[in-house]
């Protein structure tokens, strides 16, 4: 297993949290706003606000990140571990460059890349030297991909990265993750887009009020939902016009 | 634009004075001459001479060096001091930074004139104590302005991103945080600056700040005042020219803010 979680708890708003991602898998994560979703991906991260502690466990290829320091949480971050964020016109430092925004990850684990090469590969080529404030939502996303792909983590969490997006855009960004992420990447992607984790997911969990309250395969959910709250979110969603 | 140009034309005007005044100066700032006391406006003294005929704008030209030099080292002492304190204070657990930012505020009760003298008091008054009590003085407020662009700069989302992509405290506070702050900080200085410019003024017109017979704008309105009524000139030229190096320094600040900032550049 490439990510295990075992009991997460966050304060009371993610409780007993349990699910395992195996290297090449794409899980999705789904339920409603305040559910608990981006916290669970922030305590995998290490990220939480200081004043919310996480308890339970979280083994990344045999490792316990719950214990770490932050000074090995950080070696990790960015190399094993990275994440793309829900708004891409905040998750860009505005004073700096986009070229040197994508090769930092890498020059701070020690490797040298281009950021010329990092951007093409998202299809930005020529945009190195441009501030994000002169891109597009959608291409300041591809800068965020590209950071986030750079060393070739082994776990990607994508917390909501289409939902600022229109949709054209949105369906650019999900192609992208889906042939840019590494065959043996295990994915996270946190979204409240039934249509998105269809696309791009083999798996679903669903949550609800910060537990996990349904999960299976993506087909199996989506198609026989067990739990009620699903059942509703289906309902809620145009899935189904959609197909 | 407008703001930057003319800021750095009054800024210029001074540092090209003082520059000048290296080399040449129409008169001996310092030379007393009897025979040519209180003249006027005229074409061998420009701005006139004083109670005890020295040349007014000679004065003016090699006060600007006093002006400069106490501005610099001030705003040098409060920015390089201040800054990382309030970064430190922003970035650090919440304790830490309350704490930093209590001794600030008893720091920032004191104030910076009371410090010059008492400084003074204690290490004889002259350029260099009054320069490094105002800089004391305002480190608190570069220290303020840092951590609160600083808790700005760290609740956004590209600052998670940074810690997310594996960053370090040290290089999210030099890449990430204090590029976003500098604009604050550039302002910051500029009427810093200014102030300190002024307080300068003020101490060598109170006498705790630069000695006789090293020409001072502060001092020349000082020595003007008992002529006030009979010889305004006297009072009226130092005062333009602290009026047009505060003026100056303001609108240079603000206009680099503009220039500076990537996003409000490119509207501009």
């Amino acid at each position: 297993m490439t990510l295990s979680v075992r009991g997460l708890s966050v304060s009371s708003l993610v409780r007993d949290v349990s699910f395992e991602i195996g290297a090449g898998e794409r899980v999705g994560l789904i339920g409603e706003s305040g559910s608990g979703k981006s916290l669970t991906a922030l305590a995998i991260m290490g990220l939480l606000p200081e004043e919310l502690p996480a308890s339970g466990s979280v083994v990344l290829h045999d490792r316990e990140l719950l214990e770490l320091s932050e000074k090995d949480l950080s070696r990790l971050r960015g190399d094993e571990l990275a994440m793309v964020f829900q708004e891409p016109m905040t998750a860009l430092n505005p004073a700096m460059r986009v070229g040197r925004q994508v090769t930092e990850p890498g020059r701070i684990h020690g490797r040298r890349q281009r950021a010329e090469d990092l951007l093409a590969a998202v299809g930005l080529p020529g945009t190195a030297r441009a501030y994000p404030h002169q891109l597009s939502g959608g291409q300041r996303q591809r800068v965020v991909l590209a950071m986030a792909l750079a060393n070739e983590p082994s776990l990607l969490i994508c917390d909501e990265p289409t939902t600022a997006l229109d949709v054209t855009v949105q369906a650019q960004i999900l192609s992208l993750i889906k042939t840019s992420l590494p065959a043996d990447s295990a994915l996270l992607f946190i979204t409240h887009d039934l249509a998105v984790v269809a696309s791009v997911c083999e798996r679903v969990l669903v949550m609800l009020d910060g537990e996990i309250v349904e999960a299976g395969s993506t087909r199996e959910v989506l198609t026989a939902p067990k739990h009620d709250y699903t059942r509703k979110l289906l309902d809620a969603s145009d899935l189904e016009a959609r197909r | 634009m407008r703001n930057l140009v003319l800021g750095s034309v009054l800024v210029a005007l001074v540092v090209l004075a003082a520059l000048l005044s290296f080399a040449w100066t129409p008169f001996d700032p310092v030379k007393v001459d009897a025979t040519h006391r209180l003249l006027g406006f005229g074409a061998s003294h420009w701005f006139g001479t004083d109670k005890f005929g020295r040349d007014l704008l000679s004065q003016l030209m090699v006060g600007a060096r006093t002006t400069l030099y106490v501005g610099v080292v001030a705003v040098g002492i409060a920015a390089v001091i201040g800054t990382p304190l309030g970064i430190l204070a922003g970035m650090s657990p919440r304790w830490l930074g309350e704490f930093v930012m209590r001794v600030n505020d008893l720091v920032l009760a004191f104030p910076a004139l009371l410090l010059a003298i008492m400084f003074g008091a204690v290490f004889g008054a002259d350029t260099l104590t009054a320069m490094v009590a105002i800089g004391i003085a305002t480190i608190p407020s570069f220290a303020r302005i840092a951590r609160s662009g600083t808790l700005q700069v760290m609740s956004t989302e590209f600052v998670l991103a940074a810690r997310a992509g594996g960053r370090s405290r040290l290089n999210i506070a030099l890449r990430h945080v204090l590029p976003n702050i500098s604009g604050l900080l550039i302002v910051q200085a500029s009427v810093s600056f200014a102030i300190a410019v002024l307080a300068e003024a003020a101490l060598s017109f109170l006498g705790f700040g630069t000695r006789p017979p090293t020409p001072s704008w502060g001092r020349m309105l000082q020595e003007s005042q008992e002529l006030l009524t009979v010889q305004p000139r006297l009072a009226l030229v130092p005062g333009i020219a602290i009026a047009v190096a505060v003026l100056g320094f303001n609108l240079l600040g603000d206009g680099l803010r503009d220039r500076l900032d990537p996003r409000l550049a490119a509207r501009g």
